[in-house]
């Protein structure tokens, strides 16, 4: 007889996963934030050339027309924000296609908040408050790291500078892969994802800082007080090993961001991928006007795990994709 | 063959890497924040046994290998070559090398079923079942009342294996052991 029709966690653990949902929320009402719903389907897509979004056809009051899922809420959520929503929270249902194993899942929680007003150090402390409430034993001070320092420290190389010929052969030979074509982005993750990632979290929380202006993203970007490199204002916080949240100084510039998505799908085409329609209505809500601040996504399925002592994501959803 | 994609490769699927077969491990997705996606693979190199760790972008494909585990009963050596003899009733024969034989020379019997390992229909591995049953040619006498705890010495089996047994153990006995790990389980 078939067994795949069983949830892939227990019930046990789903009464346990209910339980820190309700902690998450106490925290949001603790601090005044507006829990919120958006929609999982947009006229708008996300450009990012290494997230691959699905997309489904519908019949809507526009006629047949295509409609992207979200691979996070953020979209919509600026727009709450630029209409003066004042600080949002959402716990939303996320998709990118192709991202399925230990650590991922094609459909996810993604826990997103914004907080106008905050700067990034703001921010983290927060996140990191977060953490610790779902996490207690991610306690400990919060260490911050520098995304060069990270580098530096662990592959002696200086990841803003090197020669790119040294990074294709440094990445080439930790991950045993031909990388003599690889953009300098490519060797950089590669590196980051098999030698500096692991390392991160071990005994509590690290949030990693400055990354390289080339992967902003949607975060502004500035100059480092102390070397005068351009660095994006962006945070990534990582807890035994695994990536946990990423964190914005949010870039609120229409134009600069409608540049950042047209890069975009300028590169999915010289890549060969399929372009993703620009959302219009956020560029429209940013020409409007969005206050300044920052905004964070969490993996909440990771944390999840992480606080139940489970070996993947599969383990704490009721089904996961191999077996929705 | 066909060729599979990063998202497609599970544990024990056939896969040609570097000229040689192999068998998938393991296979992790991996992918920083905002960066390009691996899969970190681990693949066991069907001709020499190793493993072997790789990492591949996400997307990226692998051809197929013709692999097939099939079911042979060993018949016997000429010296040169090791007879192996299809269960399906075809009565096809198949001689494996030295080298594929590897480890399992010192478990073979005639008349017993082993997992024969074809690559493009040449034997690459044979794996002995889990359990065999083989007669001791020797050891040292056993010690009569003994049978309750304590001790061990070696015995040889009729497959030239030698295994520690315990000391009740007689030369003529037939043993059942475990292939895998070599240790002696109970008296057949």
């Amino acid at each position: 007889m078939a067994t795949d029709w069983q949830p892939t966690a227990s019930i046990e653990t789903l009464r346990e996963r209910a339980r820190l949902l309700a902690q998450v929320r106490a925290f949001f009402a603790g601090r005044d934030v507006l829990e919120v719903e958006t929609p999982v389907l947009g006229h708008g897509g996300s450009t990012d050339v290494h997230l691959a979004s699905l997309s489904c056809q519908a019949d809507t009051p526009a006629g047949r027309e295509r409609l992207w899922l979200i691979t996070s809420p953020e979209f919509s959520m600026k727009r709450l924000l630029a209409a003066g929503s004042g600080p949002i929270f959402q716990l939303a249902k996320s998709f990118r296609d192709g991202e399925v194993g230990r650590r991922h899942n094609l459909e996810f929680t993604m826990l997103e908040w914004y907080r106008p007003g905050f700067v990034l150090n703001e921010l983290i402390d927060e996140t990191a408050a977060l953490i610790h409430t779902i996490l207690p034993g991610a306690s400990g001070p919060l260490r911050r790291r520098r995304y060069r320092e990270l580098f530096r420290a662990a592959l002696h190389i200086d990841p803003f500078h090197a020669p790119l010929s040294d990074l294709r052969r440094l990445a080439g030979e930790r991950g045993g892969l031909d990388m003599a074509e690889a953009p300098r982005d490519t060797c950089l993750d590669l590196l980051m994802s098999l030698v500096i990632e692991p390392t991160l979290g071990r005994d509590g929380q690290e949030v990693v800082v400055d990354y390289p202006a080339s992967q902003a993203a949607l975060a502004r970007r500035h100059r480092d007080p102390e070397d005068g490199e351009w660095v994006a204002s962006r945070f990534e916080v990582y807890a035994q090993g695994l990536e946990l949240a990423n964190g914005y100084d949010e870039l609120i510039d229409a134009g600069e961001q409608r540049m950042r998505f047209e890069e975009d799908n300028a590169e999915r085409r010289r890549l060969g991928f399929a372009e993703v329609d620009i959302d219009e209505r956020l560029l429209a809500a940013l020409e409007y006007g969005m206050p300044a601040g920052c905004g964070v996504a969490l993996g909440l399925d990771r944390l999840i795990q992480l606080a139940l002592g489970k070996q993947s994501v599969a383990e704490v959803m009721a089904f996961a994709t191999p077996n929705c | 063959m066909a060729n599979y994609s990063t998202n497609e490769f599970k544990g024990g699927l056939k896969v040609m890497l570097d000229g040689d077969p192999c068998a998938i491990v393991e296979n992790e997705f991996v992918k920083p924040g905002k960066g390009q996606a691996f899969n970190r693979v681990k693949l066991r190199n069907l001709i020499t046994g190793r493993v072997w760790e790789r990492t591949f972008k996400s997307g990226e494909s692998l051809e197929g290998a013709d692999v097939m585990d099939l079911e042979m009963e060993y018949l016997y050596s000429d010296g040169d070559m090791w007879y192996f003899m299809k269960t399906d009733g075809s009565f096809e024969q198949y001689a494996v090398e030295k080298k594929a034989l590897g480890d399992t020379a010192k478990w073979l019997k005639e008349q017993v079923a082993y997992t024969v390992t074809l690559w493009n229909d040449n034997a690459i591995s044979v794996t002995p079942p889990n359990f065999i049953e083989l007669e001791v040619v020797e050891t040292d006498p056993g010690l009569k009342g003994d049978t309750a705890q304590g001790g061990s010495k070696p015995a040889t089996l009729s497959s030239g294996a030698v295994v520690r047994v315990p000391l009740f153990i007689n030369q003529g006995e037939v043993l059942k052991v475990d292939t895998r790990s070599g240790d002696y389980v109970s008296r057949a």
